[in-house]
Order: C-alpha cells, then structure tokens, then sequence
C-alpha cells in the first residue's frame, strides 16, 4: 500500500489551497497538495501556467496575477500530485485517493480548499444540449481557447456573467443578448450595504468597468427579467422570459446560464461534521473556527468551499489556515502577530461580499422552480413536481426524497440537485432550509471506476 | 391486565412506533384490516435499515437451526408475489419482485462443501428448500462472466429480489390511502399504560404524546430500549453492513446472488460486510476496498464500472439472528416485532401480523419460538451468522 | 452526424494538433484541449442520451461536477470527457444510457 505522510495534506489546487502550500512550506512544515486537474491553478487560475499570451490579453490581469502564486507554489517545494482524485477522507486525516492506481496519504492536518460550482440554474429547459453554465464556458475559454461560434446568449445575473462577457468581447464574439435576471428591488436592497462595500473599492469598480464597457460595446441588455425557460425538443431554440409585464421570446441556440457560485462541500460533508445553512447566500457551508478549522478534527477549510469569497480571500484564508495550523504543530510562536495583516487584508477582501451577496442574490423562482415539470435532478430525471409528491407522503428531508425518488443517486452524487432539493422541502413544508437539512454525502466523493480501487496497492519500498 | 370499557369503543386505534420496512408493512397490514393506524418514526437521518439494505427476496440458507424460521420465509415468499401486484395496482409503485432463483458463490472447495451440509440439514426430514450445487461451468451458464475465483455455488429457485426502497414508498403510499396516518420526525422515549389519555401512551422526547388502544414496536434499533416497557426483553444489537453501488448499466447480470445484485434500474449492488461497530454507521476505506475486490473477482467485467457511492447501515439483529413476534402478557395488545428480513418477509408482516397486531387473529402457535425470553436461557449461546 | 459547431477553437499558426474520431468521424483538434472542448467545436451537438428518458444531452459545467458530458472513449463507457485530455487517435462514441459492460468470454481475462 503507497502510504504517505505529511504535516499537510491540501486537496485542492486553487488560490486557497496554493497560498496555504505556500505559507506552511515557509513554516517548514512537509506538505503534499492533491488535485483531480493536472496542473495547479484550480477553476479561477485554469490552465494559468501555460496559457498562451494572446489568450491572456482575453482573460484579463486578474487571471494573470495568479500566475505569481503559481510559480511562488513551484517553488516552495510542496509535492503536487496532479490528476488525483480523492474519494475517501477522515476527520483525523487519511486521505484515499486514486492517481494510477489506489494511494492514500495521512496529514497531520488535512486542508480542504475544493473550491466552489456554479449554483444550479433549474428551469424548463436547462438540460437541453445547447444550454450550458457560464461558469463552463468560461473554462473553454481558458482550457482551450474556445470561443462560441455564433452569436451568444447570456442569462443570468453575477459578476462571472459580466466577466465572461466583457471576455468575449475583447475576443470579438458576437454576443446576441444578456438577458439579466438580477431582480431590481436587489438594488434597494443593497444600497445600505454600499459604505461597506467601497472599502472593496477596485473589486466595486472593476466590476461597474465590466458594465459600462458592455453598455459601449453596444450589447443588448434586458434588466429584471423574470421566468426564464429554454425553448426547444432536442436542443435549445429560443430562450423567453418575463420583462417588464410581457413575455418576450428571442431565439437562441446557445445558451450560457448563470446565477453565482455555491461552496463545493462534498469532501466536508462526506466526514459528517456539522454544516450550516446560509441564509444570505442560500446554500451549505461547514462550520468552522475563525481560521478554518472544522470542530476538533485534523481538518481545516479554505476558499470558497468554505464560503464564497473570491480569489484573493480565498487565498488569504489559505494563509490563515497554514498559519494555524503551523502553531499546533508547534511550527511558530507569534501567530497572532503573523496573522494581524493578513486578517486586515482578509477584511479588505471581503467588505464588498455583503453587498455582492444581496445585489446578485438570484431570484426565488429561478432556484426553488415552481413549475413541477422542472428537472431538478439532471443525473436521474426527478422533477420539482415529485419532490413535492415525497413531502406530501411525509418526507422530511432530501435524504428521504432521494429513498423514495432516486432524487441525488446519480452520478453527480447530488452535486447538482443538492441545494435545490433543500430549498424545495423547506418551502413546501413551510420550515427553514437548517431544519430540512442535506444529503448525507458517502464515499466515493467522487464516482471512480472499481479498476482502480482493485488494483492492488503498490508495496512500501 | 382488565380492559376497561371505557377503551371499547375506541379499540381499533393503533399505534406503531417506527415507519421502517416493518412498521409500514405491519401498518398497511392493520389498516387494510380496519384499524386505525397511527406510524411514528424519526426524522430524515434516522438509523434506518430498511433505506440500506441488500433487497434480497431470499430463503435459501436461512433457518439452519430454527426450522421454524425456515417455514415462515417460505410462506412469506409465497405471498410476496399477490402482494406486490396488490401495491402496484393500489399506488403505481412498483417494488421491483423479481424470484428468477438466486445464487450463493463460494471462493473455496472447502466453502461450497459446508455449503451443501448445511442446506441438507435444512431439508434432512424432507425438502423444504429445493436447492442444487454448482461447480463454476455450471454456473457460467446462468451467470456469464464469472470469475476464475468463484469455484461453485449453490441455486435455489424460490430466491429474488426487490427494491427495497420502492417497497417502502409504496408501503407509505399505501398507508396513505388506506387513511393511515404517518407522522416523522418523532422519537419515542417512553410507553405509558392506562394513563388517563388512552391505554398505551408513546411518549416522545418532545414530550408530544400518542395515545391508542393498541402498540406496536417496530422501533429496529430502538427496540432494544422500548421492549422493556411492555415486558418484553428485545436485545437487539446492530450489525453494521457496509454495501456498494455502482453507476447504472446495461441489464448483465439475471439473478440475484449472495454477494452482487442488479436491481431492476441497472445498478450493481456489492455487499455486504458485517462488523460489531456499534451505534456506528459510516464506512470505511479498507472495507470498500475489500467489496470491491471481491466484486471484480466475481464478475471481473466490474471493473470497468463506476463506483457511485458506499454506505453503512445497522442490521437491527438479535443474537440468534431470528425475529422477535411477540405479544405482551403483561400488557395485552402491546407487542414487539423485530426481524432482519424486512424485505423477505414484507408480505407476511403485512398480511399475517397486520391483522394479528389489530387484535384479528390468535397468536400462531409457532410464534412459541420467536419470543424474545430464549436469549435469557443462560445455558444456550447464540450465534447470528454473522 | 456533425452539427453546426457551438465553439470555435482559433488557429494558431504552429501549434500541434491531434485527430481523434467521434463516431467514427475524423476530428483534427489543437493537442492539450479536453475531449468535450474538442467535441464541441467539432460539431458534435449531443454527446450522450440520458438515462430514463433517453433525451439528448452535452456538457453542462465543463469540470467535472455534473456528469452530462459521458461518453465511451476508446471501448470503455460512461468516461467524463470534459476531464479527460485529447490524444492521438482516440476513439469516441456517444454514451446511449447507460454503460454497457462486456462480459463475454475472454473479455474477463485482462483484468
Ligand atoms: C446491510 C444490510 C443488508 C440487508 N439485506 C437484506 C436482504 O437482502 N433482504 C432482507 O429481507 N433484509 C435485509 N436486511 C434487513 C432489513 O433491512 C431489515 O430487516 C429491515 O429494514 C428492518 O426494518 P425495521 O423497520 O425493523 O428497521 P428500520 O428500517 O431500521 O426502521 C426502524 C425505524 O424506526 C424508527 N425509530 C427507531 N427508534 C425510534 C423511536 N424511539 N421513536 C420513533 N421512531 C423510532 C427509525 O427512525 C426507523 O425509521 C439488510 C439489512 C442491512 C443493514
Ligand atoms: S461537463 Fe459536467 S462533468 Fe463534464
């Protein structure tokens, strides 16, 4: 059996878990970091090592920037095991993975910094080929350079959408329409939280420049819309959606949705300790100290899986977590002195979240589907209509659900219905989404073929 | 204990605690027959075997050393296939009966020999269970694609299999229209008699209190601290299985077999461990890695097939590993069921102990042996098989 | 059967290239890219048909989180192309339901 050990184990190769690498290398400490991609960057720095320069000019200096903390990890002398994937993982630390065959690797800590998924988008239609995340597209793009080949629509609300839009511009896409979801009563909303939010001032006015140069790049923009479905029997047609009282219909063909990011939390989830609901941001976080950690366990969480904060919190909290961890190990003795700037930055990082989190809080309608023909459960085609069947037959929470429907079985292990089927329970039984609870997430974290996990372990040299 | 008169008129209310394969199908059983169902059981996490388990349809090999227990399955057999036509047409649900034989595969000469003793000590006063022994080209015939390291088997045509999680919503869906109320989200803490609110009082541990004229623990685990308030003793210990399932696949594999089932929806089920682990449900990595060894070993194809999840689930098992049937003599129309073969034997409990818990039917003599008091005989030992 | 194209990769003048094949179709793609990147601006609009219902169906989040994007890759099925890199000479089929395993004779030596 290859069995390893380290100070820390980091799964997750993204601003959050580079950083921590980075800091606890510095402490010191022996780290190997796992990634399920080949190459470290994570979602946000995709590709970042070998991305060619035009493809840079597209993607913008803050994708660029991560090039620095990637060459930092290069150096720091961390192992990275690329194209890993771990499936099992314990509260004291033993990691199981798969990289050519079944490896496990036991962390006196364990960093987890799996970073976060697009929020699913359940509305009629959205299984068709022809309509996928603005979240993927935007991988296409950085993976692969690849651009769509006609005109392009975008709905959705959140600051990725406008991103990505502002990407395709520059590399001269044709963008046919954003159809933007964002509601306008959000606004009001999140006025009150503007004062805090210019202590994030470059993060606010970076993103009214995405705006203000869509506006100028004379991109069709309809504000507040409402409803959205996709149109079509064996690909997406049209897409329609309310706007401003009447229902409008434009045809599509490619379709690129989006409405915020959600935490990965499959790995914090599958160890049982405890999770709680946010309300603001509508979906599961692990509940952890100030630096991270999970409870009493050997575990720590960083990143978006722990919590929507953007690259540069994300890799701060890394730090964080490296830091603190490097004082149970006994590894430094002024962490509260080590610590003080980087919470002032953190602080920094995240003044502008509350505001964020309220302007671009996705509509009800366009989460918790109302329609009971909306597939909620890609994998095994169970309908919002159902889900309110099991709970009208007594199901308290989704895990019953998935007993009775297959909601949740499929391949995606819940991924993509999780929240969801949350969100769904708890209105039709009137009760809060922390009361419903989630699933229960069981290894495999990830489905993995039974070669691999037969193989035979390698000896000990 | 006197019936007081003033319970008669309101006799046929009944309460089950535990909504479980057992509960549900004793509940369908007794509201059929007219009684006034009420079903408490736990919330969404609850420690539930009926949501983790095998589905087998299975009576080959059980009852080695209570030949009772091996009557009883087969009558629970017989009236499996009626009963699943009867909850298809009443909900639409279809639990997925299917009794093509099944197959135990044994990895040793040695095993398949011990085998074939213990099936003919079942059968030694006349066969009860038919059953023949297979060497691996025999079973190659029923089963393509074994493996080298299967050396034989044993066949018994009255075996199958269903989907136990089907079974159990179309129990509830059942429930449901028979008028039969299920509340989750309860946890009984405490059974009171002749409080002024009814003749047997569940108490939860909100405090919230059902009253009815009638109990029933179906509670699995939970029985092991309820029986004690109706006098029953009920040591029911769990047994933790730890079962796999794979992403869903092309029909392959057409009979059930001891160790590898795929169930009507495609998916490959490999289990199962058994570990003294207590009240502990989780899995574990060396486990999973040894079913799914033995798995590819037994259908080496496996291997290209995806692993999609892994989970513990705690049989509720008595020493000896048969069920508990019992009513109270102290506390008469309180009763205590507990059974490792919610699946089997869902038709029996529905339509044999439905009625029997409602006061309808006598007790059946055989039931003798299934009364929780043998696991106080300090001279006997008891061994589950697992 | 290839459909108008839903991406564009660009040209870059130099930079190496492999053929893969869908459906037995010849597809020349920039080496390094996924296998649904290539897919997609191949022209090929569905990559798999869904399990009960048997609806068409191609990639959703491009990593790796939903499952959409199966498709059998050089004989084994059920493979996440968006997570799998292109290589030379690969073979792929579109993913009908669910998996199909061999279990004929012979096959189950190999293992
Ligand atoms: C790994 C494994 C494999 C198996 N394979 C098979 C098979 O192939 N064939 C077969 O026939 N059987 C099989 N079984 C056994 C079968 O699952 C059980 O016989 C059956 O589920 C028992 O049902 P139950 O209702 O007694 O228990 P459970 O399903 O555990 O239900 C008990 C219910 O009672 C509730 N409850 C408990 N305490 C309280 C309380 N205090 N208050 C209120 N509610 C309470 C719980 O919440 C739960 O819902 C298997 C079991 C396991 C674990
Ligand atoms: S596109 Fe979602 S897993 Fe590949």
């Amino acid at each position: 059996m290859t069995s390893e050990t380290a100070d820390l184990v980091v799964i997750g190769a993204g601003p959050a878990g580079l950083a921590a690498a980075c800091e606890a290398r510095e402490l010191g400490m022996s780290v190997v970091v796992l990634d399920e991609q080949t190459a470290p960057g994570g979602q946000i720095y995709r590709n970042i090592e070998s991305v060619t320069d035009d493809r840079q000019d597209v993607l913008g200096p803050d994708y660029v920037a991560g090039q620095e903390l990637a060459a930092a990890f290069r150096r720091s002398g961390a192992e990275h095991c690329g194209g890993a994937t771990v499936w099992n993982l314990t509260t004291d630390g033993v990691v199981d993975y798969i990289a050519d065959g079944p490896k496990t690797v036991s962390g006196k800590y364990v960093l987890l910094a799996s970073g976060a998924m697009e929020r699913p988008f359940p509305i009629k239609g959205w299984t068709l080929p022809g309509v996928m995340g603005a979240g993927a597209a935007q991988v296409l793009l950085k993976g692969a350079g690849a651009v769509p080949a006609g005109p392009v629509t975008m709905v959705g609300s959140g600051p990725l959408l406008y991103l990505l839009a502002w990407q395709y511009m520059r590399a001269g896409v044709r963008i046919a329409v954003v159809v933007d979801t964002t509601p306008m009563t959000n606004y009001l909303r999140a006025v009150p939280k503007l004062p805090g939010a210019l202590a994030g001032w470059p993060d606010l006015s970076k993103g009214l420049k995405l705006l203000g140069a869509l506006r100028k790049g004379g991109v069709k923009v309809y504000r507040d819309a409402r409803e959205v479905a996709i149109e079509g029997r064996d690909a997406a047609q049209a897409v329609t959606f309310r706007h401003r009282g009447g229902r409008i219909e434009l045809p599509a063909r490619l379709v690129l949705l989006h409405q915020g990011v959600v935490p990965n939390v499959q790995l914090s989830m599958s160890t049982g300790l405890d999770h709680s609901w946010d309300a603001a941001q509508h979906c599961w976080t692990p509940v952890t100290d100030e630096w991270g950690r999970m409870a009493t366990s050997s575990l720590y969480v960083a990143g978006d899986s722990r919590g929507i904060s953007g690259a540069l919190a994300s890799a701060v909290q890394g730090r964080l977590a490296a830091l603190s961890i490097g004082q149970q190990l006994e590894k430094l003795s002024d962490l509260q002195t080590r610590a003080a700037p980087l919470r002032r930055q953190l602080k920094r990082y995240m003044a502008i979240r509350p505001f964020l989190d309220t302007l671009y809080c996705p509509r009800e309608i366009h989460r918790v589907p109302t329609d009971d023909d909306v597939m909620v459960c890609r994998c095994e085609e169970v309908t919002a209509g159902q889900i309110r069947g099991y709970v009208k037959l007594g199901c308290l929470g989704p895990n019953q659900t998935k007993a009775f429907g297959r909601c949740g079985m499929g391949p995606c292990q819940g991924r993509f219905c999780g929240v969801t089927v949350t969100e769904l329970i708890a209105k039709e039984r009137k009760v809060d989404c922390a009361e419903v609870g989630h699933y229960r997430i069981r290894p495999p974290i990830k489905p993995i073929l039974l070669r691999d996990l037969s193989a035979p372990k390698d000896e000990e040299p | 204990m006197q019936r007081t008169d003033m319970y008669t008129h309101r006799e046929k209310r009944l309460t089950i605690v535990g909504g479980g394969l057992l509960g549900a199908a004793i509940g369908y059983g007794a509201a059929k027959a007219g009684a006034e169902v009420t079903i408490l059981d736990q919330g969404d996490n609850a420690l539930r075997a009926s949501r983790g388990n095998f589905g087998l349809v299975w009576v080959h090999g059980k009852g080695t050393t209570m030949p009772p227990y091996v009557d009883w399955t087969l009558q629970g057999l017989r009236l499996w296939p009626e009963f699943q036509e009867e909850l298809l047409n009443r909900t639409g649900v279809d639990s997925g009966l299917e009794n093509p034989g099944g197959f135990w595969l044994g990895f040793s000469e040695a095993e398949v020999e011990k085998r074939a003793t213990a099936l003919e000590g079942i059968n030694k006063n006349g066969t009860k269970v038919p059953f023949e022994i297979l060497d691996r080209s025999d079973l190659r015939n029923y089963l393509p694609g074994i493996g080298d390291a299967v050396v034989g088997g044993s066949f018994c045509p009255l075996d199958g299999h269903a989907n136990p999680l089907m079974l159990l919503r179309a129990l509830h869906m059942g429930l449901n229209q028979l008028g039969a109320r299920v509340v989750n989200g309860v946890t009984v803490t405490d059974i009171q008699h002749d409080a002024p609110d009814g003749r047997f009082v569940a108490v939860a541990d909100d405090g919230t209190r059902w009253s009815g004229d009638r109990i029933v623990l179906a509670a699995g685990l939970g029985n092991a601290s309820l029986a004690s308030h109706l006098d029953i003793h009920a040591p029911v210990l769990p047994t933790r299985g730890q079962v796999l399932i794979t992403e869903r696949l092309q029909p392959f594999l057409h009979y059930p077999t001891n160790k590898c089932r795929q169930t009507k929806e495609g998916s490959v089920q490999l289990g199962s461990t058994a570990e003294d682990t207590g009240v502990d449900d989780g899995t574990t990595s060396d486990k999973i890695e040894w079913l799914v060894r033995r798995g590819v070993e037994t259908f080496p194809a496996l291997a290209d097939a995806k692993l999609v999840r892994a989970w513990g689930a705690l049989r509720p098992l008595t020493p000896d590993g048969y069920p508990i049937y019992q009513e109270s003599e102290r506390f008469p129309g309180g009763y205590v069921v507990s059974s490792h073969s919610g699946v089997t034997l869902a038709a029996s409990h529905a339509e044999l102990l439905g009625p029997w818990v409602s006061g309808l039917t006598q007790t059946p003599p055989e039931f003798t042996s299934f009364r929780g008091e043998r696991f106080l005989d300090t001279d006997s030992s008891f061994s589950n098989g697992y | 059967m290839a459909t108008e194209p839903y991406f564009v990769i660009p040209a870059k003048p130099g930079s190496s290239t492999v053929t893969i094949t869908f459906e037995g179709r010849k597809i020349v793609v920039p080496a390094g890219i996924s296998v649904a990147a290539a897919l997609l601006a191949g022209g090929v609009g569905v990559f798999r048909t869904s399990i009960v219902s048997a609806a068409p169906r191609a990639p959703f989040c491009m990593m790796g989180v939903c499952f959409e994007c199966l498709v059998e890759i050089d004989g084994i099925s059920g493979r996440q192309s968006c997570m799998v890199p292109v290589t030379d000479g690969m073979a792929i089929r579109r993913q009908e339901g669910s998996s199909a395993l061999d279990v004929s004779e012979g096959a189950k030596d190999d293992v």
